[in-house]
């Protein structure tokens, strides 16, 4: 029996390592209603932007598609047994740039001193540290201003440039709009990556080709040899780029084409979720309300109110007929990759509308009150319906809502203007560093200079800012995550935010391309393998 | 004549600045763009430094001054979503809209003209008829449904013609052209149609009903007397006639499509002025929104003054004396 066994697993191995061999190589043309901003790694920290110069440029680690950490350019890390402050970083052998270039930790020390620059976007991943050097050739480390036992997840959003190129084209600096020059890095590239720039038109089209030297080949499918990227706008118009096979992948699906795509038989949707969730916001802090009928008093301080307004959104009815099922009711605003999510969390309160209203009489206010919602009508899927939809189920107890929808440029502004100029808003919130206190420090953190920028509920209490504050310090990970269990357990219970759902992504893909969705939606193209033809 | 011309350019200046003004004033409602510019882990003091560095922080009326300042010296500064000098940005997407534009443009004065003669002259027939009952779909429906429509039609149905952007482009200097190659051609046939489609509605209507005009005037009448056949007195006295107001529609609304592309533009995914500008809107970029705003209050005036001067051409009437008496 066992030889047999064997002679079967060496002839599958064979033919795997065949199929391997003529693994189809061919162009991809890929389509997302929005353009990358820059190519520069270090000016836009946006969803677009990233998706592009992932592919360009590499970072110490990265992500995968379910949001699982991995080496990258860094194949090991630890934290200094003699100093809790250092992160030692050993880099990979035999990375070269796309200019012939070799990787070394000179490189790596550039591009973080270039991130950490006033003008970058990145410094707020990296307000920890305080020096990076090189130890040798290999080995990078970072010295943080205390202890920082999570460093490590940043990494993975930190891209590396050759600092010889940046040098010599004068792009050391990120782009600084206050003097009017283009910086060289925004329309050129020379980074790590799987995939070369051949030519970028800015929202038309950028062209890259497989980067046939590239370290990690091997290990990664590679299998596409010309990426094409387009940004289509328009939802009506890239569906029909899709149908018509001008492009392979979709990134962003409209929902409501989604039931059509899967029925045409040569074309394939993922479905998943994404790293964000959506919730409503309300001013707990003020003393009265602008925005309200009720004088001389704030309905939204009365944790019971709030409570009220939480059984009433019914959120199965949300997912159902605004999302067409695209989404995942929670009860938490943090997405479940997250350290720190559980299932008990997650739990959604029940819709109990009888039990709202005893709860609001309760607070004083029998025949409810009258607010406004504030919503963004072009920022998250449906944004608008949702807000629309709630409004409906906070009528149901007496809440009586006038919606106001914008667009994000002016609805963001409300949420960051200090004092925020909204008494209830919705917003998203995705976890780059999949730890919950990206979560606390950024929602529910007092609002100072440099935490709580997002907290437009006025929220602010001592006890939680002190336990918010120690978890950048703990090294001792099992009891930083009680601490996690126990914010999070007071938090749900204040009840400050309204969790509504997490959101879902799907791509669309002719056959047999099965490309998974990516929980950052920062789809990794050098994984695509065309193998099921 | 000379003076004319000067004048006529004085007063568009004068309309360009109250342009800018007008539009300057009204970007704050828009929103602000340092919320697009940092990412969310900006903490309220990146944004309050940006703020600064851009100088949004001024009052409206020093921005405004600063925006005309650097404009007349031929600098509109960088686009804050794209870091690229807005000037640079403007000509590379001139090309684009203007040969999109002109193309249907073209198409609708030439199929509009020949049409609305057509309706005129067979008044009764039931191609005439039909063409009349088809031209109020065009008045009617949104350009924005006629292009989907075209797009699931060619595109995704048949597969005859490309659903987005612009095929490929060649470079004549700096002018980017897609007149030059067959992607190029087979994706300027759709936006053309779509573009043009309400123009040529509009052109047809008015030239059919204008001929109608003309053809009961004493003149015609006359012509016929004379036994001048009805070939002649129908392209040489009548159409002749129709044109004045025509020319004046069609000069206006060819500013107005160079200017408000945006709607087929954004269907097409056409890498045009009018995306630049949805996308500049949707940002805030501020610096993109003021050069195009400026840009379109130009086409306007130069138009404008192209259409008097070619009235001048047209009516003999106004070539001699003050042109305002002839009106």
């Amino acid at each position: 029996m066992k030889p047999r066994f064997l002679a079967l697993a060496a002839a599958l191995l064979g033919a795997s390592v065949l199929a391997l061999a003529t693994a189809e190589a061919r162009p991809l043309k890929w389509a997302a209603s929005g353009d990358a901003l820059t190519l520069d790694p270090h000016a836009q920290n946006e969803g677009p932007t990233t998706s592009l110069n992932q592919h360009i440029y590499e970072s110490l680690t990265e992500r995968d598609h379910a949001g699982k950490l991995l080496p990258l350019l860094a194949t090991s890390w630890r934290v200094l047994p003699e100093d809790p402050t250092v992160w030692e970083f050993k880099l990979q052998q035999g990375v070269k740039f796309h200019d012939g270039s070799a990787l070394t930790a000179d490189d790596v020390v550039f591009s973080y001193e270039r991130a950490m620059q006033p003008t970058s976007d990145f410094k707020g991943y990296l307000t920890s540290v305080e020096k990076v050097s090189k130890t040798d050739d290999m080995t990078v480390q970072i010295k943080t201003k205390g202890p920082n036992p999570l460093l490590v997840n940043n990494t993975s959003s930190i891209r590396i440039l050759s600092k010889a190129w940046a040098e010599k084209n004068n792009a050391v600096k990120t782009q600084d709009f206050k003097n009017k020059e283009e910086n060289f890095a925004v329309r050129n590239a020379n980074g790590t990556g799987p995939f070369i720039l051949v030519s970028r038109e800015a929202d038309v089209k950028t062209v890259m080709k497989r980067n046939d030297a590239y370290w990690n080949k091997g290990k990664v499918p590679l299998e596409i040899t010309e990426l094409t990227l387009v940004p289509i706008k328009q939802d009506a118009t890239r569906v029909a780029a899709l149908l018509s096979g001008e492009v392979d992948f979709v990134q962003d699906v409209p929902v409501q084409d989604i039931a059509r795509l899967r029925s045409q038989p040569k074309i394939k949707v993922n479905s998943g979720p994404e790293n964000r969730t959506i919730f409503f916001g309300m001013n707990v802090g003020s003393a009265d309300l602008k925005s309200d009928n009720v004088e001389g008093k704030n309905p939204f301080a009365d944790k019971r109110v709030r409570q009220a307004l939480n059984m009433a959104i019914n959120r199965p009815a949300i997912q159902r007929v605004v999302m067409r099922g695209e989404s995942v009711p929670t009860g938490v605003i943090m997405p479940p990759f997250v350290n720190g999510w559980t299932k008990e969390l997650d739990a959604a309160p029940p819709t109990d509308m009888a039990k709202a209203k005893a709860l609001l009489a309760e607070a004083g206010y029998p025949n409810g009150f009258s607010t406004t919602l504030h919503c963004p009508n072009d920022r998250y899927v449906n944004d608008e319906g949702i807000c629309q939809a709630a409004v409906g189920m906070f009528g149901q107890i007496g809440v009586k809502v006038n919606l106001v929808s914008q667009s994000k440029s002016i609805h963001f502004n409300l949420i960051q203007r200090n004092p925020a100029e909204t008494d209830f808003y919705l917003v998203g919130w995705g976890v780059p560093t999949y730890d919950s206190d990206y979560i606390f420090s950024y929602m529910y953190h007092s609002r100072t200079g440099s935490q709580g920028s997002w907290n437009a509920t006025g929220y602010s209490d001592k006890d939680v800012d002190a336990m918010i504050q120690s978890l950048s310090r703990e090294v001792d990970l099992p009891k930083r995550d009680a601490t996690i269990a126990k914010l999070w357990t007071k938090l749900k219970d204040e009840t400050i935010y309204l969790p509504i759902h997490h959101q879902s992504l799907s791509y669309a893909m002719t056959a047999p391309l099965d490309i998974p969705v990516d929980v950052g939606n920062n789809p990794k193209l050098k994984m695509v393998s065309f193998k099921g033809s | 004549m000379l003076a004319y011309i000067l004048r006529s350019l004085m007063q568009g200046l004068v309309v360009m600045l109250a342009v800018a003004f007008i539009a300057f004033s009204m970007f704050r409602f828009v929103g602000d763009p340092v919320v697009n510019m940092l990412g969310q882990e900006a903490t309220l003091q990146d944004r309050a430094e940006l703020t600064e560095r851009l100088g949004l922080n001024d009052p409206v009326a020093l921005q405004f001054a600063r925006f005309v300042g650097d404009a007349a010296r031929g600098d509109f500064g960088i686009s804050y979503r794209q870091g690229r000098k807005v000037s640079a940005l403007i000509m590379e997407r001139l090309p684009a809209t203007v040969e999109l534009a002109v193309l249907s443009a073209l198409f609708a004065f030439v199929v509009g003209v020949s049409l609305g003669v057509y309706a005129a002259i067979r008044r009764d027939g039931w191609i005439a008829n039909l063409v009349m009952s088809l031209s109020l779909i065009g008045v009617s429906l949104p350009t924005f449904l006629i292009g989907i429509g075209l797009i699931y039609i060619f595109a995704v149905e048949l597969r005859w013609l490309p659903s987005f952007g612009r095929g490929d482009v060649v470079m004549i200097g700096w002018w980017s052209t897609g007149l030059l190659t067959k992607t190029g051609l087979q994706s300027l046939v759709m936006p053309v149609l779509t573009l043009g489609f309400l123009q040529l509605t509009l052109i047809m209507r008015l030239v059919r009903s204008e001929m109608l005009e003309v053809m009961r005037a004493d003149f015609i009448r006359f012509a016929r007397a004379r036994g001048i056949p009805e070939r002649r007195i129908e392209f040489r006295h009548a159409l002749r006639n129709t044109m004045i107001p025509v020319i004046t529609i069609a000069g206006v609304q060819l500013g107005g499509v160079i200017a408000f592309a945006i709607v087929t533009e954004t269907v097409f995914q056409w890498p045009g002025l009018g995306a630049l500008f949805v996308n500049a809107v949707q940002f805030v970029d501020v610096p993109v929104m003021s050069a195009y705003l400026l840009f379109v209050a130009f086409v306007f005036v130069v138009t404008s003054l192209v259409v008097d001067l070619v009235y001048v051409a047209l009516d003999p009437r106004l070539r001699t004396g003050n042109p305002a008496m002839a009106k």
